[in-house]
């Protein structure tokens, strides 16, 4: 297809998703913004207050930019797991399948889609967390980036994870098992710095550690590793995940007979 | 726009394809076929012997393990985007978001070829209405009823505006009502120029409308005629008489088998040659009054069993032999 014509299947594709997001935007939406309250709440308010400062900053201010880090990894991936899924299992992914669209434009619509959802997840999380701590972002720049790629990578990793997947049971597998952990010994509630080796050494195999610092270090300045090595992850993550993503497309797998 | 070669290619080409799944069922055994432009053409089968595997490989939801398909000179698998763009499918499942609405299904559909909104739209409107379902445009399409449900596979086919349309049993489950109009508009579309490839086990829609057939089983094509040459195939024909009265005993005639139903029904097999004018002389001398008749067979029906039946007992009989 042409450039415009492209350019036309992927704003149809994005403008779906989005659709699809506000139209259940109580499944979407709230649930993640009650659930990070909750956190705010009792880690930040009761819990926070007897831990005292970590590099500086109030256990609150500590751990906001972590859990809207969070929020943005678990709501882009399941965005993309569940509608993706969604379509192979009722069949309308074969409206695509069937269109001369390149696979490509697939990949990227679906992907901003879910990015979407997790910028948005993101914003309104941050929004909650400003009636609880006053917080000045330091590189906005670097903020912004950040989010954007640690939501393509998650995005990414759940539409492998849809294309795989047989049954709804398959992509609840990887958020449960894989997911969480890695979020929870990411750095979001602590600095890898209060752990001992092998521990602190082991937590650097933790990609999410990675998007948590690197958004860590956009709004308050501070972070456990390097900022360029984050972004290195971040981007080789991204290169590794739609080069994977791209290739199954081709082959069709889980997809194409 | 469209390539130079386009008009002047058959609609459909396909060259000893191939499909064996990983399951090691093969599913088509090298077939080839050829779809003149313009034709409506019928592709017949029973359940399981490859109509479906073909479709899927001309629509490139299935992978061939073996030879080509071209749409008006284009390979499906060497330039598969260009050859999807003259094709538009009606597939045998319900493959829509039940959630979505049919007007966005409609307008999504034109997006995922290029098709811009503004036109999207208005195609929209104009197949929605033809195809009876404007009113139900707005509705989320779950609550569509099953024929309306098909009707809308047949608008959103069409968003396209393809060259090439193909039906995989579009009237399954389709009240007759209903599925006379989706034959009109079928046949508006085929009039208008439109090449149209259809399966169905209702083989007197096949009868109506289709003037080329090709019939398979088993992964292999058994005939691939004109429909007219396929009908002529045929040599003995059953017509059901609605009589006044039946006399006790029934009159006999060379090469005619009168038989009697019931008190008011007559059934007559006979040779496609003999002509019905000495039945009637024959009925009408013994008294019997003929208030109405119909041919009892459908036509197609009785040579789409007897051709399946015929390849299946060759097969036997090489595998015997």
């Amino acid at each position: 297809m042409k450039a415009s014509a492209n350019l036309v299947a992927l704003n149809t594709i994005v403008r779906r998703e989005i659709m699809r997001i506000m139209r259940i935007w109580t499944q979407t939406l709230i649930p993640p913004a009650i659930t990070m309250t909750l956190y705010f709440v009792i880690f930040g308010k009761l819990i926070g207050s007897r831990i005292g400062e970590m590099h500086g900053f109030t256990y609150m201010q500590y751990i906001v930019p972590g859990l809207v880090m969070m929020s943005i990894i678990t709501n882009s991936y399941g965005n993309i797991s569940s509608s993706f899924f969604g379509a192979k299992f009722s069949r309308a992914v074969e409206e695509m399948l069937v269109s001369p669209m390149p696979n490509w434009v697939i990949l990227l619509g679906y992907v901003i889609g879910a990015v979407v959802r997790g910028v948005v997840v993101g914003a309104l999380v941050l929004l909650i967390a400003l009636f609880f701590t006053d917080l000045n972002v330091v590189h906005p720049v670097i903020t912004f980036l950040s989010v954007l790629l640690g939501a393509t990578v998650f995005s990414l990793a759940g539409f492998v994870n849809a294309i795989y997947a047989k049954k709804f049971d398959d992509i609840a597998l990887v958020p449960t098992f894989v997911l969480t952990p890695l979020t929870y010994l990411g750095g979001v509630f602590y600095s890898i710095d209060l752990l001992g080796q092998p521990w602190r050494s082991i937590s650097l195999i933790n990609p999410i550690l990675y998007m948590v610092n690197a958004f860590r270090f956009g709004v308050l300045g501070k972070a456990d590793v390097p900022i360029g090595e984050a972004f290195i992850v971040m981007l080789v993550f991204v290169a590794g995940l739609s080069a994977v993503a791209l290739h199954l497309l081709k082959r069709g797998i889980g997809l194409r007979s | 726009m469209s390539p130079p070669f386009i008009d002047s290619a058959p609609a459909l080409v396909v060259d000893n394809l191939r499909k064996t799944y990983g399951n090691g069922v093969e599913a088509l055994k090298g077939i080839s076929l050829t779809v003149q432009p313009g034709d409506f053409f019928a592709l017949l089968g029973p359940n399981g012997a490859g109509k479906s595997t073909l479709i899927g490989i001309l629509s490139s939801l299935v992978n061939s393990t073996g030879g080509d398909a071209q749409v008006f000179g284009i390979s499906v698998n060497k330039q598969r985007g260009k050859a999807m763009q003259l094709i538009g499918l009606v597939p045998q499942e319900i493959n829509f978001n039940q959630f979505e609405k049919p007007f966005d299904i409609c307008v999504n559909e034109a997006g995922f070829y290029g098709i811009p909104r503004k036109i999207a739209m208005e195609r929209a409107e104009k197949y929605l209405k033809e195809l009876r379902l404007w009113d139900k445009a707005q509705d989320q399409a779950r609550m569509l009823s099953g024929g309306m449900k098909r009707r809308l596979m047949i608008a959103r086919a069409m968003m396209n505006e393809p060259k090439l349309l193909i039906l995989d049993e579009p009237t399954a489950g389709v009240d007759i009502e209903i599925r006379r109009s989706m034959w009109q508009f079928i046949s508006g579309i085929n009039a208008a120029g439109t090449t149209v490839i259809l399966t169905t086990h209702y083989l007197e829609e096949a009868e109506q409308l289709c003037r080329n057939i090709a019939i398979i089983d088993r992964g292999t094509i058994v005939e691939n005629t004109t429909m007219k040459r396929l009908l002529a195939t045929m040599d003995v024909e059953t017509f059901v008489f609605d009589v006044a009265n039946v006399p006790g005993q029934l009159p006999t005639l060379a090469g005619i088998n009168l038989r009697r139903i019931d008190e008011h029904t007559l059934e007559a097999e006979m040779s496609r040659s003999q002509d019905l004018n000495s039945l009637f002389v024959v009925l009408s001398s013994h008294g019997i009054t003929v208030t109405s008749m119909r041919n009892k067979t459908n036509r197609l029906e009785e040579l789409f069993v007897r051709l399946v039946e015929n390849g299946r007992n060759g097969t036997l009989k090489e595998k015997a032999a």
